[in-house]
């Protein structure tokens, strides 16, 4: 079955790509109307002076701003217990072996921490000059808070299946919740939709964007688009990098998926080494940049829609970086054993600070310094991942190489875990079976060969009207159960204090 | 209050000669055995998102396989030479689990057996026994 299925996508992909040359053209001139329109309708925007405030920015911003101040600024009181938790003081000794809240961040991290922070920040700043940077942070740290009530949720509405495993996240709370108050048939519309959409938003966040974007560094280390042999091969990249995703999710091949798991942590970690260096290497540019930053933010110099359009793009960028409304770290999360759905809640705070807070602002800087030290080194029509590739290449020349393989390393990463969380939307739309797995799984496959094959503008247009389009009803259902989630929050920090959950360590 | 000896089992023939010989010195002293079977692992490791989904089931999968295989005929043998005899799997780090394991059932010595490596290999990988009598807070036996 597996077999059949492999040497299915790859004849389909093989023929596609016979009729060679032009090919990845075709499919750009199919695919681009359609994004454009999907992009049109999600997007729907209120003109604002000369900015356009996308009606689904606003919705998100205002959740994020809601959840911070009911959950009485969780983002800043949970975050020492959240380390606390992450670390396994809470960690009772004979649940030793079930899913640690520390595996459960990194899982999560890695699904949300990929090519969106080194290639979507470039965006941001692109489009929103060095005050979208401001915009981020802020959407970063506004959106822990709504990262945390997703999460609680998800682990307390999640199913324990009969065989032990465990499926969660929004299409699962949203039912239930909805149902629990007296709102049965609307749960099960919102359910549905939202795992529609998550089978679907899967395809582009999770997947071309993804294989896109490391394409392009790809192509832009082994010799640029004009010398690159590569230059025109998108589909014979795609259709390696979807046989490697297939060995994975298809074929079962647990060690490809073990080794990118461990390596993706430390390229995080040497992504962030590296640019700080680049970042200090250009140190009389810093205090430019920062203020760049401030005054970007508050007076939107050169951006369409001035301070605003800053704002705008920011949190749409922020977003779509760490997830956050979105729903998706949710199913991961639920994976944990615990008694206690807030403690899954406070890790996941953590999410958007180390994302966005920390990695996001990291590469806006090192685009900021350069661009603060040469002026003009973006202007040559770089976009995406290889504006911030040129950035570091400024100061340290080989370093677009490993660049490029730790994007290929994120972008896989990423795609593993969105593939679950795609199936997860999928099985609870047509049932566990591993048939109905086997052919969501090939659809993912077939779309990150696609990705490839198209270019940056129509796939962000498609990715981010998916992924924005469920958090309509994600953030809906928040609202709804945001009081459930305060008072299992409030019981929670009051056993803390008086003492009746206890450290088992560091006393 | 009757003594309790812990003793570090994996299946292995170190490991049963050790218990064999805490057998003789429980009997002698009239004590009585705990079986400790630790399966390592690490709360900080990486994984899937699929492998975290099924992590209850699969731990309880190697719960089972270190009770059946390994604790229960050995503990049964035991028994039979009229010792008395309590088993415990746990997952975490091998050597600081035991330590962990003695202090919860308040045992006086820790028996266990070795493997007998080579010194390179102990370089690479470490020895449980090696650690054990470096942390232990009671006496360690080392049984060859």
């Amino acid at each position: 079955m597996k077999r059949i299925l492999l040497a299915a996508l790859m004849l389909s992909l093989m023929s596609a790509s016979a009729h060679a040359a032009g090919f990845d053209e075709t499919i750009n001139t199919m695919t681009a109307p359609i994004a454009e329109w999907f992009g049109k309708v999600v997007f729907f925007k209120i003109p604002i002076g000369d900015a356009a405030l996308p009606l689904v920015v606003l919705w998100l911003v205002v959740g994020a701003i809601f959840f911070t101040v009911y959950m009485g600024f969780i983002n800043i009181r949970g975050f020492k217990h959240a380390i606390e938790l992450v670390r396994g003081d809470y960690a009772n000794p004979k649940d030793a072996g079930e899913v640690s809240h520390f595996q459960a961040l990194a899982t999560a991290v890695s699904g949300t921490v990929g090519i969106g922070n080194i290639g979507g920040v470039a965006v941001a700043v692109t489009v929103g000059g060095p005050g979208a940077t401001f915009w981020l942070i802020m959407a970063g740290f506004l959106g822990m808070s709504t990262k945390f009530v997703e999460c609680t949720l998800g682990v307390k509405y999640r199913n324990e299946n009969p065989d032990g495993s465990v499926s969660g996240g929004p299409m699962y709370y949203l039912r239930k919740g909805f149902s629990e108050r007296g709102m049965e048939g609307f749960g099960k519309f919102v359910g549905a939709f939202y795992a529609i959409g998550i089978c679907l938003g899967a395809l582009g966040i999770g997947n071309m964007f993804q294989s896109n974007q490391a394409f392009v560094q790809f192509v832009n280390v082994t010799g640029g688009t004009q010398e690159s042999w590569f230059a025109d091969k998108g589909w014979l990249f795609g259709i390696v990098m979807a046989l490697v995703v297939a060995s994975v999710i298809i074929g079962g091949i647990k060690s490809i998926a073990r080794v990118t798991e461990k390596i993706v942590p430390f390229m995080a970690i040497f992504y962030c080494v590296f640019a700080l260096i680049v970042i200090f290497m250009n140190y009389d540019a810093i205090p430019q940049a920062i203020a760049n930053i401030f005054t970007g933010a508050m007076t939107g110099e050169g951006v369409v829609g001035g301070a605003l359009g800053a704002l705008i793009i920011g949190f749409q960028r922020a977003v779509f970086s760490n997830e956050a409304g979105i729903g998706s770290a949710s199913i991961a999360h639920s994976a944990v054993r615990t008694n206690e759905p807030v403690t899954e809640g406070v890790v996941s705070l953590l999410e958007p600070f180390i994302d966005t807070i920390v990695i996001c602002t990291i590469t806006a800087l090192v685009i900021g310094t350069a661009a603060v030290a040469e002026p003009g080194f973006a202007l040559v029509g770089q976009q995406g991942i290889a504006m911030t590739s040129a950035a570091f290449a400024r100061e340290i020349s080989w370093f677009p190489i490993p660049l490029a393989f730790a994007a290929m390393m994120f972008a896989f990463s990423t795609m593993i875990s969105w593939s679950y969380y795609g199936l997860k939307g999928w099985t609870y739309l047509f049932g566990e079976s591993q048939t109905m797995d086997r052919i969501y799984k090939a659809i993912f496959c077939f779309f990150v060969a696609l990705g490839c094959m198209v270019q940056l503008g129509p796939i962000l247009d498609i990715s981010d009207a998916f992924v924005f389009l469920i958090c309509v009803p994600n953030i809906l259902g928040l609202y709804f159960l945001a009081p459930i989630v305060k008072r299992e929050t409030e019981s929670y920090f009051a056993r803390i204090k008086s003492g009746e959950i206890k450290k088992y360590k560091h006393t | 209050m009757t003594t309790t000896y812990l003793v570090a089992i994996d299946g292995s023939e170190g490991s049963l000669r050790a218990a064999n010989f805490a057998t003789e010195r429980a009997k002698a002293s009239s004590a009585k055995l705990v079986l400790a079977y630790v399966i390592e692992w690490s709360p900080y490791s990486f994984n899937t998102p699929e492998e975290n989904a099924e992590r209850h089931q699969r731990r309880e999968e190697e719960i089972e396989r270190a009770q059946t295989t390994v604790l229960d005929p050995v503990s049964q043998t035991f028994r039979d030479k009229g010792v008395g005899v309590a088993t415990e799997v746990r997952h975490g780090h091998a050597a600081e689990t035991l330590v962990d394991l003695a202090k919860e059932h308040g045992a006086a010595q820790i028996f266990i057996g070795r493997k007998g490596e080579s010194r390179m290999k102990t370089l690479l990988f470490g020895s449980v026994a090696g650690t054990l009598v470096q942390m232990s807070p009671i006496p360690v036996t080392v049984v060859p």
